[in-house]
């Protein structure tokens, strides 16, 4: 194995990290904060990729489709969760499962409905078309580089707001114990609505990014929903650093997995280092939860 | 000389930075009532806990008919005899009482890995359940659902499944907690009868009953025992009186 | 002096509310293929082939959901083994070549009486070892990973080229019970009709036994039924494994009558199914997931017939089914709950 295809499957590895991050970071506030499981949660990177994708084919700006499409994934997710989900946080865990499954149905449906069941062009905008030197001899697509980055600032950003500033600090309150954030004042609800939307803009983001380089058709949502739950609970529950560390750990295990076994254990490697991370830490790496 | 029933040796338990249970000493002998007071957050509820085994103690010993059964679990030293009851009640609301205390006397004769013959209409279990029920003053509610019944009721079901397994100690917490004036009385008496043939560990609030029942007093103030005898020398005792008696409850 | 046991004893008859209606519903299962017959509609009986095969399933998931307490989402994945072991054997025999399992050589039939305790055998297996990990957890985390490890499952078969990978794995070798060939259409129904019943009587009296008593404590207070001396994860475990055996031997008739396995038997979206129907027939009661079953498929039914986007309503009245059915079709205020109760307050 050369260290070319080290770098460059390290590279993807981490790419993948970052854009599970995305996707879980929205995912483990919601499970830490209201223990409400969205199945439906990949759905929005679906419509992240489908709303680009029409959009780019409109007005051909990529970075216009890419805003419109964060923000529609967003507004979608607040307003399903201001029409239906907060009505739903007190009923059990087992009807919250029927309820976002539903969901997945309804939405993948309206996507074939509006789309078609055939899959959707999302080109790499021209200006990050191409590669990039990035060590003598190592070049690497620009799109995923820029992928990277994005993926980087958001993260930074996320890590900055949680941890640096008051919103932060109810968010994270609410995340390991919302009664007693309830009690001191914070308004749950409300700041629940919102870290919904931005879990679902986020999701939308992740979706826009990887739709150049996978396709955009319906049902796209489920297996990287299934990914977001492995890093979730690798990560443990309502934490933002854990799902981070946890997405970058199945990010490249996931990669390097594929590369160096045959591909019915490859693709069961990060759901083995599940098990092996629950066999020891049932909480997962850092649990919000007190 | 009495056999000791639980010897307790130095007892310690963190969470975080916070010391709830410190170098905790106490022995009961076989058919005392030892009672355990304090003020709210003294550790009483902790040491439980950890005598029962849902809590593991970061060091010490638990000693219990002379084994050492610190680190077996929760359920073998309820199947060594330790039965318990929880400040808040803990039972089984979709069954019925009959069916709560049936259950708690079926876990205690062995295991349930039987398939095949119905356990509920069971006259090996029901019937002595029916005499614990009766004991604890139930019968006439031995049909109920667990979750229909009253506050004090509750408590009086709570009882009669700890009794159920025939424990040789029962950790009460709290037995009292929350009742009236005719519930409490009839608990006192439900537990001055109990004293005759169990030994008891009483952590309690109610200082008459714990004067009336107990035959030793250990009085626990932040996690440490800082006194233990009978329950006059407790009563006299000018430390216990400052930090606990004396004083409006502590926060 | 102890009193005498009362009549009614609320514990027992609100779980299984009475003999009649079940008996009523299993009858009239029973009379399907004459009522084929007479529409001279044979779909109806391979309809309902499905609808049976799929109670079983479920009927075995509710034995862990409803009286367990444990919402399983890895039971697509007993079903799909089930139905994989078949397949794999089957295909061993019509290819004559043996199953290699490292040093060890498997030769192919197509037996079911070999294939289907087979199936068992490795579904229980799995549960032992999927549960030790999954059984120590709880609640949401619970659902999670169970989810997860079934996809895990999922995609390993997925990627398993030799047996036909996402295109699934055709049985071209006859099947066949011992010396009788496996039999078709009817007389298939009445085999799978058969195991229900079987299924029914059987998780019945465990239900009702020591061991269910336990685990039906265990699902309403754990920490309860630990202090009182249940090692509680011993007996969610036996629990599960009983369930995977159950639901396996649906899988393995799944197979036998669709001649055909594929990964799509396996995936979540499967196991997500089982628990719908389950949720819809009503979580309290034994068979509840067979009405639970006749209402999926005959809703799947109507809405497809009604419109090629069918998973758009059909998705809603999941929906709805989450939000309102919380006890099921057969829940304690419907009609016909009403009337088993009095049934049951008399008999």
């Amino acid at each position: 194995m050369s260290l070319s295809l080290i770098v460059v499957q390290l590279l993807n590895g981490v790419q993948l990290g970052l854009m599970l991050f995305l996707m879980a970071s929205g995912l483990t506030l919601v499970l830490g904060m209201m223990s409400f499981i969205n199945l439906a949660h990949g759905s929005f990177y679906m419509i992240g990729a489908f709303i680009a994708s029409s959009l780019l084919a409109w007005t051909g700006n990529f970075m216009l489709s890419l805003l419109v499409a964060v923000a529609g994934a967003g507004i979608v997710g607040l307003l399903l969760e201001i029409g239906m989900l907060r009505k739903v946080y007190q009923q059990s865990h087992l009807q919250h499962v029927l309820i976002t499954f539903g969901l997945i149905l309804v939405f993948n449906e309206l996507a074939r409905l509006i789309w078609g069941p055939f899959p959707v062009p999302l080109p790499v905008p021209a200006l990050l078309a191409g590669s990039v030197e990035i060590l003598p001899g190592i070049t690497y697509p620009t799109f995923r580089l820029a992928i990277l980055l994005v993926g980087l600032a958001v993260a930074a950003a996320l890590y900055v707001v949680i941890t640096h500033t008051r919103s932060g600090m109810w968010v994270r309150a609410g995340a390991s114990d919302r009664a007693m954030a309830g009690a001191i004042g914070v308004n749950i609800e409300l700041m629940f609505s919102l870290l919904f939307g931005m879990g679902s803009a986020l999701a939308g983001l992740a979706g826009v990014m990887a739709g150049p380089i996978l396709t955009v058709q319906v049902g796209i949502g489920e297996p990287i929903l299934i990914l977001s739950l492995v890093v979730t609970v690798i990560g443990g529950i309502g934490s933002i650093r854990g799902a981070f560390l946890a997405a970058l750990l199945v990010g490249v295990i996931d990669t390097f997995g594929r590369i160096l076994f045959p591909p019915a254990i490859g693709s069961m490697m990060i759901f083995l280092l599940m098990a092996v991370i629950l066999a020891c830490r049932p909480q997962g790496l850092f649990p919000a939860r007190a | 000389m009495a056999s000791t029933m639980l010897n307790v040796v130095g007892l310690t338990k963190r969470f975080g930075g916070l010391i709830v249970s410190e170098d905790i000493h106490l022995e009961i002998a076989a058919g005392e009532t030892h009672a355990v007071i304090g003020p709210n957050g003294a550790g009483k509820t902790t040491l439980i806990n950890q005598i029962q085994g849902e809590l593991r103690a970061d060091s010490g010993r638990i000693i219990f008919r002379g084994q050492d059964i610190s680190r077996a679990s929760a359920p073998h030293r309820a199947r060594l005899g330790i039965a318990r009851t929880y400040q808040v009640t803990s039972i089984f609301p979709e069954f019925s009482v009959i069916t709560n205390v049936a259950l708690a006397r079926q876990v205690a004769a062995g295991h349930s890995f039987r398939f095949f013959r119905a356990a509920e209409s069971d006259r090996s279990l029901t019937e002595p359940a029916l005499e614990t029920i009766a004991r604890v003053g139930l019968a006439d509610r031995a049909s109920a659902l667990a979750r229909d019944l009253s506050h004090g009721e509750r408590r009086q079901l709570e009882l009669a499944m700890a009794l159920a397994g025939g424990p040789r100690l029962i950790l009460l917490d709290e037995p009292m907690a929350g009742m009236g004036g005719q519930d409490s009385a009839r608990m006192k008496r439900l537990l001055a009868e109990i004293k005759k043939f169990c030994t008891i560990l009483l952590v309690e609030h109610d200082m008459d009953a714990v004067f009336a029942l107990a035959d030793r007093v250990t009085v626990l103030v932040g996690g440490r025992n800082v006194a233990t005898g009978s329950p006059d020398q407790i009563r006299a005792d000018q430390g216990v009186r400052d930090a606990y008696l004396g004083h409006a409850s502590e926060p | 002096m102890p009193k005498d046991l009362p009549a009614f004893i609320p514990g027992i008859d609100r779980r299984f509310a009475g003999i009649a209606l079940p008996v009523i519903v299993m009858a009239a299962l029973a009379l399907l293929p004459w009522l084929a017959v007479r529409l001279d509609d044979p779909f109806l009986v391979r309809l309902f082939t499905r609808i049976v095969i799929f109670a079983i399933a479920a009927v075995a998931l509710n034995f862990v959901l409803g009286f367990g307490g444990l919402a399983s989402l890895f039971h697509a994945s007993f079903m799909g083994i089930g139905g994989y072991v078949v397949g794999v054997l089957a295909h061993h025999d019509a290819n004559e070549t043996p199953l290699m399992l490292g040093p060890l050589a498997i030769s192919g039939t197509s037996d079911l009486l070999i294939t289907i305790p087979l199936a068992m055998v490795c579904c229980v297996l799995l549960a032992f070892i999927t549960g030790l990990v999954c059984l120590r957890t709880s609640g949401i985390y619970f659902i999670m990973i169970t989810l997860a490890f079934n996809q895990m499952i999922f995609y390993y078969f997925v990627a398993l080229e030799r047996y036909g990978g996402e295109d699934g794995l055709q049985i071209l070798s006859p099947l066949h019970f011992g010396p009788f060939a496996a039999p078709k259409g009817a007389a298939f129904y009445y085999v799978c009709w058969g195991a229900l019943c079987a299924s029914l009587l059987l998780l019945r009296q465990i239900i009702s036994s020591r061991f269910g008593i336990v685990l039906r404590a265990i699902s309403q207070n754990e920490r309860r039924a630990i202090a009182l001396g249940v090692p509680a994860l011993r007996y969610k475990i036996a629990a599960f494994a009983i369930s995977a055996a159950v639901t396996s031997i649906a899988g393995a008739l799944l197979a036998t009558n669709q001649k055909f396995v594929s990964p799509a038997d396996l995936s979540w979206i499967r196991s997500a199914d089982l628990v719908i129907i389950v949720v819809l027939g009503g979580i309290s009661l034994v068979w509840g997931p067979v009405i639970g079953a006749i209402a999926f498929f005959l809703a799947e039914l109507l809405l497809s017939s009604w419109t090629i986007h069918w998973q758009l309503p059909f998705g809603i009245l999941v929906i709805l089914v989450g939000i309102f059915l919380k006890e099921g079709i057969i829940s304690s205020g419907s009609p016909a709950a009403a009337w088993t109760r009095r049934r049951t307050r008399h008999g």
